[in-house]
């Protein structure tokens, strides 16, 4: 029973990193870029939740909405400003200007909010199910559902639209897709703005378990997530969805079962081990080049 | 008025002249053949009518529009459309979907609709499914239209090529190089492919070739470039019996 409620945890957690880890592997997928700065779009959700909540006295619904609109727009004029300018600069330009804009925003909300963490009222709250002597989160469940619609969702539209089909095209060869009438800047604006609304949403799921946010509460998760993305196959969405599902699993099983010190270093140990056995990812495709 | 009209169309990289005084006209309805040994600037002269490289001197108009320095984004909405040397179909899409990321500029449908599935969206990919079969059928691509492109035999990732940038809805149809690899069957067949696309599409292309028996066969008029420069111009017979273009092709 124990052993259950833990693996219910492991998938909402889980569930939360799978839902950032989709916004680094889609840009990966299209910009062939580490956006550092992703896992700090989620700090920056949680406090728009929190202002719209406490400060405007939204309703939930409205404060979650506003969360995500302003996340993705966020999102898209980062792209902008940031990292389009150096769409074809080196990688490692890119990387440090990515690592740069995440102390831009962690910095700026110390400013504006201070370096206390704020409590934050959840915005969504469900009672706890009791199934025989077992006692589950509400939120839990709720977490888990909300992340299988949102990935469900995400999955068809890449697949079935042409907006995700121009994704899909600028993300293999960004040239050629000009060339056919794709709207490459578009595309890759649209991208950022979708990964950003998800991180908005992992934001608002992480505020109704862990109730409060800092300017540093974006950072860790991120990381979790970039390893979640990078331990499913980075670039691929099924493999974001895995990894971060995976990732949560071993954590919270290795809190409760070995030890809540060393849950981290096993999780980041079991992402050296797949790496070695797999250097792609789970579902990476291995890339042979022709000769 | 021709349908394609290049002036004095020139690129320098650094202190490198690649293309120089490139003049062309090309009716509408024309099959015209761009031919010269390597490096004489052919594909240079393809990545100007396509804006991935800006012209540094002189314009090109196509229907009497002048497209010199728009984007190549612009270009291709304006109905230039091209193949590539090395095929650069989108590998881990289908057969059908790269002909869709082609079909993308014909759909109005934006992203809420897609994403909440209205009305439009369904009656846009039923007008697309069709578009994309009556492409597919033209090339005999309709049976594998669920294959991954990259899986397909060499011969018919050449015909998607062309597939795909008739999808685009062009005018002019730039084809670089379309028989490099194939072997003189497969020649044989394109060459029928490249006629019937002209009738079927009332389309007007401008192709480079190596393949003299295919540039013969079916161009009209061929400009031969040589380090850049125009060596000659006319009708094929003519020109590959001039003596200059002999020798730029099998020297002194």
């Amino acid at each position: 029973m124990e052993f259950l409620a833990q693996i219910i945890n492991g998938l909402s957690l889980g569930s939360i990193y799978a839902l950032i880890a989709l916004g680094y592997t889609m840009v990966y997928g299209i910009c062939k870029m580490l956006n550092f700065a992703h896992g700090d779009i989620i700090m920056v959700g949680a406090y728009t939740l929190s202002v719209a909540m406490s400060t405007l006295h939204f309703p939930p619904f409205l404060s979650i909405l506003t969360s995500m609109v302003v996340c993705a727009m966020l999102g898209v004029i980062i792209e902008r400003v940031a990292y389009k300018p150096l769409r074809n600069a080196s990688p490692l330009a890119v990387l440090i200007t990515a690592i740069g804009v995440s102390y831009f925003l962690e910095s700026s909300a110390l400013l504006i909010f201070g370096s206390t963490q704020r409590n934050v009222q959840s915005a969504i709250s469900f009672p706890s199910v009791q199934l025989g002597e077992l006692n589950i989160s509400g939120n839990a469940i709720m977490t888990l559902i909300v992340t299988i619609i949102l990935m469900i969702g995400l999955n068809w539209f890449i697949n079935n639209t042409m907006t995700g089909k121009a994704m899909l095209a600028v993300s293999e060869d960004k040239g050629a897709a000009q060339l056919m009438g794709v709207n490459v800047n578009f595309t890759i604006a649209i991208t950022f703005l979708i990964g950003s609304a998800l991180a908005a949403v992992a934001g608002v799921l992480f505020i109704s378990s862990y109730h409060f946010v800092g300017p540093y509460t974006g950072a860790m998760p991120g990381i979790k997530a970039f390893v979640a993305a990078v331990l499913g196959g980075i670039g691929s969405v099924p493999g974001a969805m895995l990894g971060g599902i995976l990732l949560g699993l071993i954590e919270s099983l290795a809190k409760a079962y070995i030890s809540t010190q060393l849950a981290d270093a096993i999780v980041f140990g079991v992402l050296i081990v797949v790496l070695l056995v797999k250097p792609t990812g789970l579902l990476g495709k291995k890339i042979t080049e022709k000769v | 008025m021709a349908l394609l009209e290049v002036k004095n169309l020139g690129i320098s990289f650094g202190g490198l002249r690649a293309v120089d005084g490139f003049n062309v006209n090309i009716e509408k309805g024309a099959l015209y053949g761009l031919i010269g040994p390597n490096g004489a600037g052919k594909t240079t002269v393809f990545n100007m009518l396509t804006g991935v490289y800006q012209p540094t001197v002189g314009s090109f108009s196509l229907d009497g529009e002048n497209l010199t320095g728009k984007s190549t984004l612009e270009i291709a909405h304006k109905g230039i459309a091209r193949t590539f040397q090395n095929i650069r179909l989108f590998g881990k899409m289908t057969v059908q979907d790269n002909v869709k990321v082609g079909l993308h500029n014909h759909v109005k449908y934006g992203l809420a609709s897609g994403i909440f599935r209205l009305p439009g969206y369904f009656r846009d990919e039923k007008y697309l499914d069709e578009r994309a079969k009556e492409l597919l059928d033209v090339f005999g691509l309709y049976g594998e239209r669920d294959y991954l492109a990259s899986n397909l035999p060499y011969g018919k990732q050449r015909k998607l090529e062309i597939a795909r940038a008739l999808a685009t809805g062009p005018k002019l149809l730039l084809l670089d190089e379309p028989a490099a690899g194939m072997n003189p069957n497969e020649t044989g067949e394109l060459m029928e492919t490249i006629h019937f696309v002209r009738d079927t599409f009332d389309m007007t292309i401008l192709l480079i070739e190596h393949d003299m028996k295919l540039v013969s066969g079916i161009c009209e008029e061929i400009t031969v470039l040589n380090f850049g420069q125009m060596l000659a111009q006319g009708k094929p017979s003519e020109v590959l019996n001039d003596p200059k273009v002999i020798v730029a092709y099998l020297g002194e």
